[in-house]
């Protein structure tokens, strides 16, 4: 961890956004985790994501469970609204805020620990309830705070740091989120910006429950030979099926693409999202294809990477709660409050 | 037992038996009603079992003329409809009584008693010739015990028939078989028997200004009242009819007409820890959010009670409270909570705790629990029972003051966020041990980081002591200083030596017991709790007294342990009287709970169930 404060001097040659912001606008306070963390490589993307996409700091909301990845909300967007809540119980929380704000832009980062183990029944609503926000899952196999036990993403026979190999089936939570009917979700790496970043846009702007699954490598205790979610074994067995391309509104499309090959999604912004397939025989679109294609590569021990899955966004929270279009909160009580004469009627059937 | 000498027009208790699933709800509420209809003070209560048909059933109804309302055991007539529980309903009316039962089968000898009175009416025999179906038959039952009641009793036909009219007014078929079944059950009893009964009923002039709701319904009420938009849950008995409640009232005061879409969201959530992360994330962006249920519940939701505590969220639960430990008996009432509510989770914590007497409560400790949280920036709860959210109370009509706004406590708008210089979360600005707060979205200057691990006044995160000793320094000054604000507490009398303390819906049977000790010479002051922390007239009470007897539904003297927790009292003055067999508290309880320790005549009184 670092120890000296940021400095808030810019670079005059810094990009600025649409609201003449720079990437430094989106950065928070300096990160405690350990020098070479895949988070805060996640971390970066997301502020690169957010400013490319000119979203307004006070109108995103940030939230986190319990664990490493879920310190990482101070480390972006420092006049956003943060909350770090309890061990795996984030969704909740973001279902309620949802619910009760729907205008804000909903980003909420957990890990395996805190999704796939005490938060797998939150993790498995807020898919089914189709709460609107992006949903980053940054996966590393291992509790790092309590100092390198297994988590339930850990594969069969991935060592621990002390030589144990892992014996317990491992969730896959792409899997889970595919079966249990999110409408947006990717696998992506930490190290890999270029992909990750795209996919973060494209899921910042998707119109529904967006998940997004990074394998994060813990550099302090599952990055040895042996780990099957090191960076060394992540690299090499990483395959990209799919390319995301994501073109904001206002950019002219310029590259070309060979016909048949790429699927073009447009974003409840206006904005694209360009799919291109690299491995001929996957389909993005098609939800049980992308299963057994998930099944096979990982029997083959692949990492299958990309925007795995987007289909049509479906029924969220609120169309399915059917809410006015305006957020909750904006209601005035005299629109809330039925007022004395009501409560004279209502109580005449109460006699 | 023996019926007392004071039984007879408009005082009376009677208890119904019949079977879970088989309709007998419905034409219960129809003879309840009805009694209320007549102007006569009355109350019901339901006892029914966790399950959903097949069981035994009672439903016990007491009739005061003096507008006594707490539960009465000492049955007068019981209708047995129920050959499962013929045994023990047939022994608890009391000597001198009445037994209406269905003669369609001859009842067993072993059942037979000589010191009552058996009533019997083919109930089912008469259902079979006049009824087609097997599940009209059965239902047409329950109606048709009510039309013998109508003549046994000298309830007001007129009443009854009118109530069949309002509510199958669209169901002429319906309205037809109930006419027929009344009239079948009171036309044989009138032939039959010596009509009315010595216990019976005449009009009175008493329920005028009343009306006749469940707590659950009236608590729901108040959150719509409140301005409440976001309501999470898990359903749980005895809480479910609070939400059922506040759905119902929503889909009738909260669909913008233009659109059709609701100015309210109801999540029905996986758990009741969801439940809780729900109502704390709208409250965090400014709704008034709340979560029913009951104790198991508050268990679950006490990891996030804390959080909402530590990092100040507003946030209201209702604890409709049930029989514990574990799942205990849902079916059945008790005060458990008590301790669970004032201190849930982790660490030190305390909360503000409303405690709701009847519905007319429900409905306004609801709108003031919404002030408290947002004033004071906790959790807060309204903590009623199964029998105050379940059963039908008759209460004085509600009354809403149109100039009513709500305390959303210190929100900085986007206008005073643009005049700031800068705003930190957790100060205390105003000396008043309550920070400002801002909400999600509205300001960029408002943007503020909510956690619930160790922060010092500047919503840091922080690991060190003086930083965090201050912040949860605070926080405790805050919450004690709500103990002015929360409801205060009823007191009746002065100057007595002794002084009564309960709380919740133990206080229609301790106002029936005071009153009875002061017809026999025998004066107590009483105070009801209504809020925690204690408001400082609580204190003032013991200090004034002797001796102080604490009525209370719960094995472990909760009540009485939390005023030796949170005053200065001397311990040895408190003494608990606790009943915590999950029916409602009676007289009978509180009395000879008091005999053990004071000078007073022994009465025969039932305390057994």
């Amino acid at each position: 961890m670092s120890y000296i404060a940021k400095p808030v001097a810019r670079h005059p040659k810094m990009p600025v956004n649409a609201l003449g912001l720079t990437p430094r606008d989106y950065e928070g306070a300096m990160s405690t985790l350990c020098a070479g963390c895949g988070h805060d490589s996640v971390t970066a993307a997301l502020i690169l994501a957010l400013f490319q996409l000119d979203v307004e700091p006070h109108r995103l909301a940030k939230l986190s469970g319990i664990g490493c990845s879920s310190k990482t909300p101070t480390y972006f967007v420092r006049e956003a609204h943060g909350f770090n809540s309890v061990h795996g119980r984030m969704p909740s929380i973001a279902a309620g805020a949802n619910a009760a704000n729907r205008d804000l832009l909903y980003v909420g980062i957990s890990g395996d620990g805190d999704s796939l183990s005490i938060g797998l029944g939150q993790f498995c609503h807020v898919i089914r309830r189709n709460v609107n926000m992006l949903y980053l899952l940054e996966n590393n196999g291992v509790y790092g705070l309590t100092k390198g036990q297994f988590s339930a993403s850990a594969d069969i026979g991935s060592t621990s740091k002390g030589g144990i190999a892992n014996r317990q089936g491992p969730i896959d939570p792409v899997n889970l989120a595919l079966s249990l009917g999110a409408t947006f979700v990717a696998r992506s790496f930490s190290g890999d910006k270029d992909q990750l970043v795209p996919i973060l846009k494209a899921g910042l702007l998707h119109d529904g429950f967006a998940f997004v699954d990074v394998i994060s490598p813990c550099v302090t205790f599952n990055d040895h030979k042996g780990s099957t979610k090191s960076y060394a074994h992540t690299r090499e067995h990483m395959h990209e099926v799919i390319e995301t391309d994501f073109v904001p509104l206002r950019a002219e499309i310029t590259a070309e693409y060979a016909e048949g090959t790429v699927r073009v999604v447009k974003m409840h912004d206006g904005s694209t999202v360009k799919l291109r397939k690299i491995d001929d025989d996957y389909d993005p679109s098609d939800r049980r294809a992308a299963l057994d294609y998930l099944g096979e590569s990982a029997s083959r021990g692949e990492i299958a990477t990309g925007l795995l899955y987007l289909g049509e966004a479906g029924a969220d929270m609120h169309a399915l709660e059917n809410t006015i279009d305006a957020p909750l909160v904006g209601l005035p009580y005299s629109t809330l409050c039925p007022g004395g004469a009501a409560l004279a009627e209502l109580q005449k059937e109460w006699r | 037992m023996a019926l007392d000498s004071g039984y007879g027009v408009n005082d009376f208790a009677l208890k119904i038996a019949t079977v879970n699933g088989t309709g007998s709800a419905s034409a219960n509420g129809l003879l309840l009603q009805a009694l209320f209809r007549m102007g006569i003070p009355v109350s019901g209560k339901n006892v029914f079992p966790s399950n959903i048909q097949g069981l035994p059933t009672w439903y016990e109804i007491r009739v005061n003329k003096d507008g006594y309302t707490a539960r009465s055991p000492d049955f007068h007539l019981v209708v047995a409809m129920n050959p499962q529980s013929y045994a023990r309903d047939i022994q608890e009316v009391a000597s001198g009584g009445w037994i209406l039962y269905d003669s369609t089968r001859e009842l067993d000898d072993e059942f037979r008693r000589d010191d009552v009175t058996f009533l019997g009416v083919p109930l089912a025999q008469m259902c079979v010739e006049h009824f087609e179906g097997s599940r009209a038959r059965i239902l047409m039952k329950n109606i048709t015990y009510v039309g013998a009641l109508v003549a046994l009793l000298d309830i007001d036909m007129d009443v009854v028939k009118g109530m069949l009219e309002e509510k199958f007014s669209h169901k002429k078929h319906l309205m037809d078989a109930n006419y027929t079944a009344i009239e079948l059950g009171h036309d044989y009893a009138k032939a039959h028997f010596d009509c009315p009964l010595p216990i019976r009923l005449e009009t009175m002039d008493a329920t005028g200004g009343q009306v006749m709701i469940t707590g659950n319904a009236a608590a729901a009420l108040g959150c719509v009242y409140a301005g409440a938009t976001v309501g999470a849950w898990y359903p749980i008995t005895p809480s479910t009819s609070l939400m059922d409640g506040f759905t119902e009232y929503c889909k009738r005061f909260r669909v913008d007409p233009e659109t059709g879409k609701n100015n309210y969201c109801i999540l029905q959530a996986e758990d009741e820890l969801a439940a809780a992360g729900m109502v704390i994330g709208a409250s965090w962006m400014g709704a008034r959010a709340f979560s029913p249920t009951s104790g198991p519940g508050i268990s679950l939701m006490s990891e996030f009670i804390g959080l909402a505590y530590y990092a100040e969220v507003p946030s209201v639960f209702f604890d409709v409270q049930r029989t514990g430990p574990s799942t205990g008996m849902p079916t059945r009432t008790q005060q458990g909570d008590l301790m669970l509510c004032a201190y849930a989770s982790h660490g030190d914590t305390k909360h503000i705790v409303l405690f709701p007497a009847d519905p007319k409560e429900c409905f306004e400790f609801a709108v003031a629990a919404f002030d408290l949280a947002e004033r004071f920036q906790t959790p807060t709860f309204v903590v009623s029972d199964l029998d105050i959210g379940m059963n039908d109370w008759m209460i004085p009509r509600l009354e809403w003051d149109d100039s009513f706004t709500p305390d959303r406590g210190k929100v900085l708008s986007a206008e005073e966020l643009e005049k700031a210089e800068k705003f930190h979360r957790y100060l205390d600005v105003d000396g008043d041990h309550i920070p400002h707060r801002t909400l999600p979205g509205v300001h960029p200057k408002g943007g503020y980081f909510t956690r619930g691990s160790g922060h010092d006044k500047y919503g840091r995160y922080t690991e060190d002591s003086d930083a965090y000793v201050e912040v949860i320094d605070r926080i405790r000054k805050k919450i004690e200083s709500a103990g002015d604000h929360v409801p205060a507490p009823e007191v009746r009398g002065e100057g007595s030596r002794y002084g009564l303390i309960s709380v919740g819906g133990c206080h229609w049977a301790v106002l029936e017991a005071r009153d009875d000790l002061a017809r026999r010479g025998i004066e107590m002051d009483y105070l009801r709790v209504r809020g925690f922390p204690f408001n400082r007239a609580v204190e003032d009470f013991i200090g004034a007294h002797e001796r102080v007897f604490v009525i209370e539904q719960n094995r472990d003297e909760q009540l009485r342990k939390l005023l030796t927790i949170e005053t200065d009292c001397a311990k040895e003055k408190l003494t608990s009287i606790t009943y915590y067999g999950g029916q409602p508290l009676s007289k009978g309880h509180v009395l000879a709970g008091l005999a053990d320790h004071v000078e007073i005549e022994r009465v025969t009184v039932e305390t057994s169930s």
